[in-house]
């Protein structure tokens, strides 16, 4: 009895620390940054007036919830109008041409960040299916790494705003947008961008982990004379995920902020724009609206770095190593 | 004498090292027969397991090469299987699955797909590991893993087996199971087998001939003994033998009396002109009759 009370004691003290070390730690942490946050942003005074604390942050957030809520309902009575006044002409005159258009309403905050993360996707998944393969074939062949490695070892450090011009001016050559194109050529550019700064560091971590591939498993791959396919596919592949994964999160963590950036210079739509256009505007909220433009960002940032670590674990095969 | 099976002549060894060259391996020969098993041991680092590489073709020897069947070897081949001294099993594929890859590889088109889940489930029964088809590497023992690798090897039907040091990170007594389990395969299927090991008592207790190998750099053939215990052996009975404890003391006596040197550094009698190295026919010890001798003067 009583050996079991003490070690359900110690148990329970164990969970505590557990709970300490992984929740209240990190919130206190918050807790600190907020209050050191609120103290001394008043005392900042810009032209624009005082930095905004951490309240007039959160009420600038309320403010552009609820104009996102206008923007939907005028929206929706937009079509509705269009609706009945078709409707009407339709009654009259059945043979009537009727015009549909479509809502041409200024895109909210919270549609700049869907057109941000829709953009960030494509360009991070193009980049990922070009890179892998380069990666694997460059892992594989030393040949191929001493063609591509001075390429990349140049290209791999341009900064995305460097990029920019050449994109749009070949894009905007090359690409001719009807009404009905699919790809708008602010997305293209965007998304170009992206994945010409991303390409890198998912090229060199695959290079990398399959480069490294044990020796003995390359043995096992000899004496059973596997094809060069299956080598890559039951060898390679598995032996490279966990390299692949850190080159592709440090490759989503790069496009995020490249967009970003590209979509400020180049006035593309998305948060980019969302935060020069503040920046241009000058009110006293705006500081306080680019500020929570910051923190999604940051926020949006840090989850599609949890989901490609759950995609990591999901891939794996080796389940017990801690992954972070 | 039976016609040879597997023949290494002249086989010299160097790897490309940063100061040159470095010779491994010099003058290696060996003559072995079908259905033999064959121990290689020396002291760690004399090359054992280099010999061993080069017969599955893993090291495309520097002179001198492998004849198997009459045909040269450069290259892997699946006649010539191989287990490896810390299992090699892909850990991200079950037991069953490692199996499949070489049966899949090796006979592709030849077994139809009931025959090859047969196949498998065959190889896997012969050593023991019918119940652990569906676990990942990670979930057996260490002489588990082994075991399985002992079955991937089986399954390419080969007519070589080739072991390095393959029980050498096991303890005692899974290392008796797993030697019991070798004896009765080779009962069985009859397949030629070459292990390298560094333990006396394994190499005595499998072997037909124990080859010694001399310490590297430019290791070769020391001595070659045999061993005329009837197989397959029993080793509680064998253990009480005279011929087993005769040979496990030459073998001890050549690995730790004479530090695996050179036969010329030691025998005056014999005539080897070890500088020669293209002269395979005056190679120290090739065949066993030679081998005899200082064995003899012992006896």
């Amino acid at each position: 009895m009583s050996t079991q009370s003490i070690e359900s004691r110690t148990f329970s003290k164990a969970d505590f620390k557990a709970f300490f070390v992984s929740f209240a730690v990190p919130i206190l942490g918050v807790l600190i940054f907020l209050m050191l946050w609120s103290l001394l942003a008043p005392k900042v005074v810009t032209s624009l007036g005082a930095v905004p604390g951490p309240k007039q942050v959160y009420s600038q957030f309320e403010a552009l919830v609820v104009e996102h809520k206008d923007e939907r309902q005028k929206q929706v009575d937009f079509y509705e109008r269009q609706e009945t006044r078709n409707a009407k002409k339709l009654a009259k005159d059945p043979e009537a041409t009727i015009k549909v258009r479509k809502y041409a309403g200024n895109p909210t905050f919270f549609d700049q960040i869907i057109t941000s993360v829709v953009t960030v996707m494509a360009g991070f998944l193009l980049a990922s299916l070009i890179a892998i393969p380069i990666g694997i074939v460059a892992g594989l062949s030393k040949t191929v790494y001493a063609a591509l490695n001075p390429l990349v070892q140049i290209f791999k450090p341009v900064s995305p705003l460097a990029w920019l011009p050449i994109v749009t001016m070949i894009v905007s050559a090359t690409y001719v947008t009807s009404d009905d194109a699919w790809f708008d050529k602010s997305f293209l550019n965007s998304a170009i961008t992206v994945l010409l700064c991303c390409l890198w560091p998912t090229i060199i971590s695959t290079a990398v982990g399959v480069t490294n591939v044990s020796k003995d498993l390359q043995n096992v791959s000899h004496v059973l004379r596997l094809s060069w396919w299956t080598h890559v596919r039951k060898i390679v592949l598995p032996s490279a995920i966990p390299m692949i994964f850190t080159g592709l999160r440090l490759s989503l963590g790069i496009a995020w902020m490249v967009l970003i950036a590209a979509e400020m210079l180049s006035q593309n739509p998305g948060l980019g724009k969302f935060v020069w256009d503040e920046f241009q505007n000058g009110s006293s909220n705006s500081l306080g609206r680019i500020m929570v433009a910051v923190v999604v960002i940051g926020l949006i940032g840090f989850l599609l770095d949890r989901i490609m670590l759950f995609l990591q674990k999901k891939v794996s095969w080796d389940k017990s190593v801690a992954l972070r | 004498m039976e016609k040879i099976h597997l023949e290494l002549t002249g086989v010299n060894m160097d790897f490309p090292t940063p100061n040159g060259s470095f010779r491994a391996l010099e003058n290696v020969n060996l003559k072995i027969q079908k259905g033999e098993f064959v121990s290689i041991i020396g002291h760690s680092g004399c090359g054992k397991s280099t010999v061993l590489n080069v017969i599955a073709g893993l090291y495309q020897a520097t002179a001198g090469g492998v004849i198997l069947n009459g045909k040269e070897v450069t290259v892997p081949g699946p006649e010539r299987a191989m287990v490896f001294q810390n299992h090699s099993l892909l850990p991200w594929l079950t037991a069953y699955e490692n199996v499949e890859l070489a049966v899949k590889t090796i006979f592709k088109g030849k077994k139809s797909k009931s025959e090859m889940r047969e196949w498998i489930e065959h190889n896997m029964q012969l050593v023991h590991m019918e119940h652990a088809l569906d676990k990942r590497p990670d979930e057996i023992s260490g002489g588990m893993k082994q075991r399985v690798g002992i079955a991937r090897a089986l399954a390419m039907e080969p007519e070589v087996l080739l072991l390095d040091e393959p029980f050498g990170a096991l303890d005692a007594l899974t290392r008796a199971h797993l030697q019991d389990s070798v004896m009765e395969i080779q009962a069985d299927l009859g397949n030629t087998m070459m292990m390298v090991t560094h333990d006396v008592d394994e190499a005595v207790l499998l072997s037909d001939r124990i080859v010694m190998m001399t310490n590297g750099p430019a290791a070769t053939v020391g001595e070659i003994l045999e061993v005329n215990l009837p197989q397959p052996r029993d080793r509680i009975k064998v253990s009480e033998s005279t011929q087993y404890n005769h040979c496990r003391h030459e073998v001890l006596r050549f690995l730790y009396e004479r530090h695996g040197k050179k036969a010329e550094e030691l025998t005056e009698d014999e005539t080897i002109d070890e500088t020669v190295v293209d002269s395979s026919e005056k190679s120290p010890v090739v065949d066993f009759k030679e081998s005899q001798q200082p064995k003899n003067k012992v006896a």
